[in-house]
């Protein structure tokens, strides 16, 4: 046996076993194929707006789109309040995660399948196709996010504008909501991709869990107008704490709400955790059920 | 010498069989399935292994065990559905064994369908890359090989255009670059050879002969017999499932070509070698007649013989064709036929309604050499839908007796012996 050893010392040897109980979460083999991740992400972007005429500006007019609808209903016709920033500023900046969010979600969620002939032809580990998904979706959260900084010079400079942005320490923190936003959305995405895998539904659940997830989240209106005995209830929508982050580092209105904040996050933890889980336990069965 | 690369003890793969026999064959059994489904899926629960009974599964694989040495190519034969690809795609893990283990040393490259991650919007170039990193290469080593990758497939004008415009030859061409500049320790190929044109074909089996002798482990699984005797040394027949045969190739491409044929000159096909698929053509035999319509095994050279394919019809097809192809026994064409062939029955049988059918055709005295052959029977509509193949049907002998040129007790080389007319001038 030493000597078998030996004589392969060179290579890796791999056992093939049926696996029972718990699938160890081995995320070093994501690591091992981490250019793998990177060319999956890259396939993705390039490939996302090919063949359109207006291309990557596609990242542009959907959420600013999305921003003035919202601003002419929900802030002209229904008179929400945004907390003393204009309206706009006030949801674009929830926009912002919601982008990165609900498009990862419907991407990842059906990505398993989009990839089935893949995934039937040869091995690789199957968390990097929607966790390319996901990180594809930074692409766009950047270019939404330069469209942000111009929305807030306009509002700076603009003449007869009242508005004064306020830089505050909390800016520092701003990478702290990426990454709990991204947490979130992984979390979510790996739950729906490996449940898509063998329940053909999540592809007919996710258009409208999308968009109640939308109006459950503060986006179009505040937090704050949530009354306080369901603040609790509230916060365990990992987004609500996301989204408050957001305003609050990058608007500096109210001061940060600690505990929803705490909440929130260890629901995006948790369900990162049990999403990994679920992912590691289901992929056994992948190459057979999908 | 312990120099094991693959140690496989016990193997089996269990599949669930049970969505096929739920299909829905009419509205009725459609609604009624709707309404079903979700009631079915929650009693199966969310675990991942739901409690399997005998009647819904199918072992596709059971109790194989071998061993590979560094360095062997190993040929796997069998018929469709013997289990060939379930075993290489739990050696490649991209599925796990029901029962048993597997032990592999080393990096395993897999053929088993070239271009697979290639995605029709990216250019050649970022294809290679792609496809690349989905087989396991690194990025430096897509970088060091690029050159000669692009060289071996011969698109190199074409190489920043989108692989969605190339020809199938040249998007073929590419992804087999790819794949085979891959340098695995074992490389597991599947059946890559079926495809390509003659020059493509006779490239790759170049190809897979320097992999050979650059002292690497091959597991070659093929139908054509010619190119797994050529390639490997040793071969191992599967059957149902089981591994039935292992011997040196010749030896093992004899006996999976002559094996299991009891019913001599017939085939009768048994609902379990039907696939879902086939519906509705159901296959019921194949038989070969003497010229005095007895079945018959060995068929005389000089007499035309008769061969018959009986199936049924559930529903009507369109563009239905019935046909055969014989082979030799070393796995190489003589011919392919089909019942609508003739332009004016193609024209009158568009549609075949359904019914219960015998499609015949005779092959004319002074046709096919003494010697073994093997019939493969295709039940398709062309370019829709193939609904029955069956490579492996029938495997009979052909008796040259009294043939032309048998006053000379010689073997004569061809699949045909025709009887040709000679004119000896003398000038």
């Amino acid at each position: 046996m030493a000597a078998d050893e030996l004589s392969n010392s060179r290579s890796d040897v791999t056992f093939l076993r049926p696996t029972r109980g718990l699938a160890a979460l081995n995320l070093r083999d994501l690591w091992v194929y981490r250019e793998l991740v990177l060319f999956m992400t890259w396939r993705d972007i390039l490939v996302r707006y090919k063949q359109t005429v207006l291309g990557a500006a596609w990242a542009v007019i959907q959420p600013v789109v999305q921003m003035v609808v919202f601003t002419l209903i929900f802030s002209n016709a229904a008179g929400l309040s945004s907390e003393g920033v204009p309206y706009p500023i006030f949801n674009f900046a929830a926009l912002l995660p919601w982008g990165l969010f609900s498009k990862a979600m419907n991407d990842a969620g059906r990505s398993l399948v989009t990839n089935r002939n893949m995934i039937t032809k040869i091995y690789f580990p199957r968390l990097t196709i929607p966790v390319a998904s996901v990180l594809a979706g930074l692409l766009d959260f950047a270019i939404s996010f330069v469209v942000f900084i111009v929305i807030i010079l306009y509002y700076n400079f603009s003449p007869n504008s009242t508005y004064i942005y306020k830089i505050t320490p909390a800016l520092l923190t701003f990478p702290l909501f990426i990454i709990l936003a991204l947490i979130a959305t992984l979390g979510v995405s790996l739950w729906l991709s490996a449940m898509n895998v063998i329940y053909r539904d999540v592809g007919h659940i996710l258009p409208f869990l999308t968009q109640m997830w939308f109006f459950l989240t503060p986006i179009v209106y505040s937090a704050s107008q949530v009354s306080n005995k369901w603040q609790i209830m509230y916060a365990l929508n990992p987004l609500t704490g996301v989204v408050e982050g957001f305003r609050w580092c990058l608007l500096g209105i109210h001061g940060l709400p600690w505990q929803v904040s705490a909440i929130s996050s260890g629901v995006a933890v948790l369900l990162l955790i049990t999403g990994l889980v679920y992912f590691r336990n289901m992929e056994r069965t992948f190459a057979d059920e999908i | 010498m312990n120099d094991i690369a693959i140690r496989v003890e016990d193997l089996g793969k269990l599949y669930r069989i049970g969505t096929a026999p739920e299909r829905y064959k009419t509205l009725r059994d459609s609604i009624v399935g709707v309404v079903n489904a979700p009631i079915k899926r929650l009693r199966r629960g969310f675990s991942p292994a739901p409690a399997r009974t005998e009647s819904n599964t199918i072992w596709a694989l059971r109790n194989i065990s071998f061993e590979v040495h560094q360095g062997q190519v190993l040929g796997i034969v069998g018929r469709n559905g013997a289990g060939k690809s379930t075993l290489l795609k739990i050696l490649s893990r991209v599925t796990e064994p029901t029962e048993g283990s597997a032990e592999i040393h080393g990096r395993v490259g897999s053929l088993l369908e070239v271009g697979t991650g290639f995605h029709p919007e990216l250019t050649g170039r970022e294809n290679i890359y792609l496809n690349g990193a989905i087989l396991g290469m690194k990025r430096l080593e897509i970088d060091r090989k690029f050159d000669e990758i692009v060289a071996f497939s011969e698109v190199e004008q074409f190489i920043d255009t989108p692989v969605k415009r190339y020809s199938s030859g040249m998007y073929l061409r590419l992804a087999f670059a790819v794949a085979a500049h891959l340098e695995p320790e074992i490389l597991v190929v599947d059946e890559v050879l079926a495809v390509g044109d003659a020059e493509f074909q006779r490239k790759c089996m170049g190809k897979m002969s320097d992999v050979a002798q650059a002292g690497r482990t091959i597991l070659f699984v093929s139908h054509n017999m010619s190119a797994v005797m050529r390639l490997t040394e040793e071969t191992i027949v599967l059957d149902k499932g089981h591994m039935v045969y292992r011997a040196p190739t010749p030896q093992a491409v004899d006996y999976y070509m002559a094996a299991g044929f009891t019913g001599a000159g017939e085939r009768i096909w048994t609902s379990a070698e039907i696939h879902a698929e086939a519906a509705p053509f159901t296959p019921i035999a194949l038989r070969l007649r003497d010229r005095n319509g007895r079945v018959a095994d060995t068929l005389r050279s000089i007499e035309p013989f008769t061969i018959e394919i009986e199936y049924n019809l559930d529903q009507s097809i369109t563009g239905l064709r019935v046909g055969i192809y014989l082979l030799t026994m070393r796995g190489e064409y003589v011919f392919t036929s089909f019942d609508l062939d003739d332009p004016t029955q193609f024209e009158q049988l568009g549609v075949r309604p359904v019914g219960h059918y015998i499609s015949r055709c005779t092959i004319p005295a002074n046709t096919l050499n003494e010697g073994r052959y093997v019939l493969a029977v295709n039940a398709s509509s062309f370019r829709i839908k193939r609904y029955f193949w069956d490579d492996h049907s029938l495997a009979f002998t052909m008796d040259a007796t009294g043939a032309p040129g048998k006053q000379w007790p010689e073997p004569r080389m061809g699949a045909v012996r025709p009887a040709l007319e000679w004119v000896i001038d003398r000038l």
